[in-house]
């Protein structure tokens, strides 16, 4: 509680107190017996309660008085004066009951409930402020042989910067000297460290656990992953739902129709069937009571702010409360294959000699001829092949386009590469029934064997769709570039229910339009297409679709850019999880939004036939407001990850 | 010109709403947003009006939460 809170809080207890202590003397002590006539009883009572009803709302009744000269004629302050006030005034009819008690009561609950919703929205601003407290303070700099803390608006890139265990990642760069754990949590919900060391890059947000890093900054502050992260969340407010606006939209006119109604309600009736002032002024009252929307303005926003604000602790960021909405109505998911279900790295995943050749020899001949290349391809055999290159042993390497590559090696041709090339060197080959690149190898014209190369399949990627066909999503497309038979197998392996072979980049966008007319008209326009992809060369198809989530985002700014929900990590299960919060957000959001206006109409309803008095309208209207807040503050929860780790399934 | 302002004591968020469809009203806004959550205002407006229509807002906003104002 800031110190304005604790004053309010102050205020109220002592003016409950004071009205505790009228409502026991009005009850229970004899008044009339003591002062003589029933009328001096009633001014007692009448000051009595005049007490805590200033004390505790002096302000709203200022407040209102101010804004009548504002012409702000439906304002909470406005209306909550005019309710209460006219609680005390029924006194002045002699056929009436005195209501002293529950103008008095009415004020006071209704500085509850505005207390707690300070309390709670604060509460929730701030919560999410340290959730997104990752912005570093400083950052250290060699100067002179001593380390100064700097501004890290200052440094430039190309500069120095020293990292300390324990510190934040101040800026974007690389590491130049130094090995370490890094903290990654707060960008990525990860909770397991990854290990840094020189040459990688580094992201600022992290924090270095254990040893001294030297980073050569490659970001200017304001370009660093920190900065654009904490830009895109505080601007995500701006983009509101439809049911946000809906919901403003609704109380522009629920207030002034419900003031409408209470003061036909106070006069109409009297004066065409002369029926009872008091009794029907009073219902008109009840109505004024209720006739804040306090209630549902407050909760929706705070709904989806909670749900975007829990996401993003999670390493997921969603740039706008409609999009949270657009997420909760996704039935249809399409992947782009690299990045997002495989790791985008090729791999040799298999090595099948022939008789008399083991696979050790065959990867050491490839690696020698591929030893000059920078191809992917020859990059993942060298890693493959365990022993030392020799690039001595080699003479005359050849990069032969679409092909292959031709070498000696130890005064012997060495041929590594596809059918064709074997074809061409009329080599009799094997082929191979596994689905991936296959480089066959030859040694002095004789067939060696071949080795089969493919983009590694995430070990969580079958257990992300699997999340989804839970969920109920069971249209999961993939999209990929590569042959029929690698994207059937990967296809198979990963469980999505169809997928598109061949694309060319322009055939995505042209895919996925597909895609968004089949899910529409599928779900009668009310389903929507979700497209994954890695941000790399797929902005056009981030944007066509109904909502662009980028995968492994760190550090990519052309994602983070276009995309509209972001993924921190690679972790492809993120897309089930971000669902489930926004299903989870709306769900809050539509229970609120029900919740508050039933309640309200069958206030209103019973208040207009007589049987709500007051004091049901102030539940109606405070207690419905701190239930629906109560309720909201739960879509901040976001439940622990699922420990299905990449780990646990590899094993 | 688009800009966003913070707003200090914004406390009610019906008034949040009210001023939001106050300021889009006011003449040279394109659009103007309140998201009571994180208490800001972001304001797309000519350029040449853009200080005027500043003043403008923050007599409205005045009017609607007196305590509230645009922190410039």
């Amino acid at each position: 509680m800031n110190k304005k809170q604790i004053h309010m809080r102050n205020r109220i207890l002592i003016a409950l107190l004071c009205f505790a202590f009228a409502f026991v003397i009005s009850e229970f002590m004899p008044l009339e017996a003591w002062l003589g006539s029933k009328s001096a009883a009633l001014w007692v009572e009448f000051a009595l309660f005049l007490i805590p009803y200033l004390i505790g709302g002096y302000d709203v009744v200022l407040k209102a008085i101010k804004n009548i000269g504002h012409g702000q004629l439906f304002d909470e302050n406005f209306l909550m004066t005019v309710a209460t006030v006219g609680a005390f005034a029924l006194v002045l009819f002699p056929d009436s009951d005195p209501h002293m008690a529950e103008g008095a009561a009415v004020m006071l609950f209704y500085q509850v409930g505005e207390l707690f919703q300070s309390y709670a929205v604060g509460k929730s601003r701030k919560s999410i402020a340290e959730m997104m407290d990752i912005a570093p303070d400083y950052a250290n700099v060699e100067r002179d042989g001593k380390l100064i803390q700097v501004d890290p608006y200052e440094i430039a890139v190309g500069d120095n910067i020293v990292i300390k265990a324990g510190e934040r990642v101040p800026l974007d760069g690389i590491v130049v000297s130094g090995t370490s754990e890094l903290d990654t949590k707060a960008l990525t919900g990860e909770s397991v460290p990854r290990s840094i060391a020189p040459g990688q890059d580094i992201i600022s947000g992290c924090v270095n656990l254990s040893g001294k890093l030297v980073v050569q900054v490659t970001k200017p502050f304001g370009e660093s992953t920190v900065s654009r992260i904490l830009e895109l969340v505080e601007n995500a407010a701006d983009k509101k739902a439809k049911t946000e606006n809906f919901i403003t939209r609704f109380a522009k006119y629920y207030t002034p129709i419900v003031v409408g109604i209470a003061v036909l309600l106070a006069i109409l009736p009297p004066l065409l069937f002369g029926l009872s002032w008091s009794e029907w002024i009073q219902r008109g009252l009840v109505f004024l009571v209720v006739s804040c929307p306090c209630a549902l303005v407050i909760s929706v926003p705070l709904s989806f702010f909670g749900g975007i604000g829990g996401a993003s602790r999670d390493g997921i960021l969603i740039k706008g409360s409609n999009y949270l909405e657009v997420l909760a109505n996704t039935q249809a998911v399409a992947f782009d294959k690299t990045g997002t279900l495989t790791d985008g790295s090729f791999e040799v995943v298999a090595v099948h000699a022939q008789d008399g050749y083991n696979a050790d020899e065959l990867l050491e001949l490839a690696a020698h001829a591929e030893s000059f290349s920078d191809h992917p391809i020859a990059l993942s055999i060298k890693r493959a092949y365990s022993g030392e290159l020799d690039p001595k042993r080699i003479l005359d390497p050849q990069e032969l386009s679409g092909r292959g590559v031709k070498a000696t090696l130890d005064s012997n041709v060495v041929l590594v590469g596809n059918d064709k090339l074997m074809n061409e060197c009329s080599i009799d080959y094997m082929s191979c029934e596994l689905a991936g690149t296959i480089l066959h190898v030859s040694y002095n014209n004789e067939y060696l064997g071949h080795i089969v190369i493919a983009d590694v399949i995430k070990p969580i990627a079958p257990v992300a769709i699997a999340e989804l066909h839970e969920m109920g999503i069971h249209n999961t497309v993939m999209l990929t570039g590569d042959r029929e038979d690698v994207a059937k197998a990967v296809a198979t392996e990963v469980g999505v229910d169809d997928y598109k072979a061949q694309l060319l980049p322009q055939d995505k966008v042209a895919c996925v339009e597909q895609l968004l007319t089949q899910t529409s008209e599928h779900t009668h326009g009310k389903g929507k297409l979700a497209f994954v992809g890695d941000g790399i060369n797929d902005a056009p198809v981030l944007a066509r679709s109904d909502i662009g989530i980028a995968m492994g985002a760190m550090g990519s700014d052309a994602a983070i850019e276009a995309a509209d929900v972001v993924l921190m990590d690679d972790d492809p299960t993120g897309v089930a999880r971000a669902i489930r919060i926004a299903r989870k957000t709306m769900r809050i959001v539509w229970q609120n939004i029900v919740f508050a206006l039933g309640v309200k109409f069958a206030v209103l309803i019973l208040a207009a036939l007589g049987i709500a008095n007051m004091w049901l309208a102030v539940f109606a209207d405070v207690g419905v407001a701190i239930l629906a807040i109560l309720n909201a503050m739960r879509a901040m929860k976001v439940p622990a990850r699922d420990q299905v780790s990449a780990a646990d399934v590899e094993e | 010109m688009r800009k966003s302002f913070k707003l200090q004591d914004l406390d009610c968020a019906n008034c949040a709403a009210k001023m939001e469809n106050a300021i889009n009203e006011i003449e040279g806004v394109n659009s103007a947003s309140i998201s009571f959550m994180t208490s800001k205002l972001v304001l797309d407006a000519n350029d040449d009006q853009f200080e005027q229509i500043i003043g403008k807002a923050q007599s409205l906003i005045s009017k609607i939460e007196p305590d509230c104002t645009i922190v410039r």
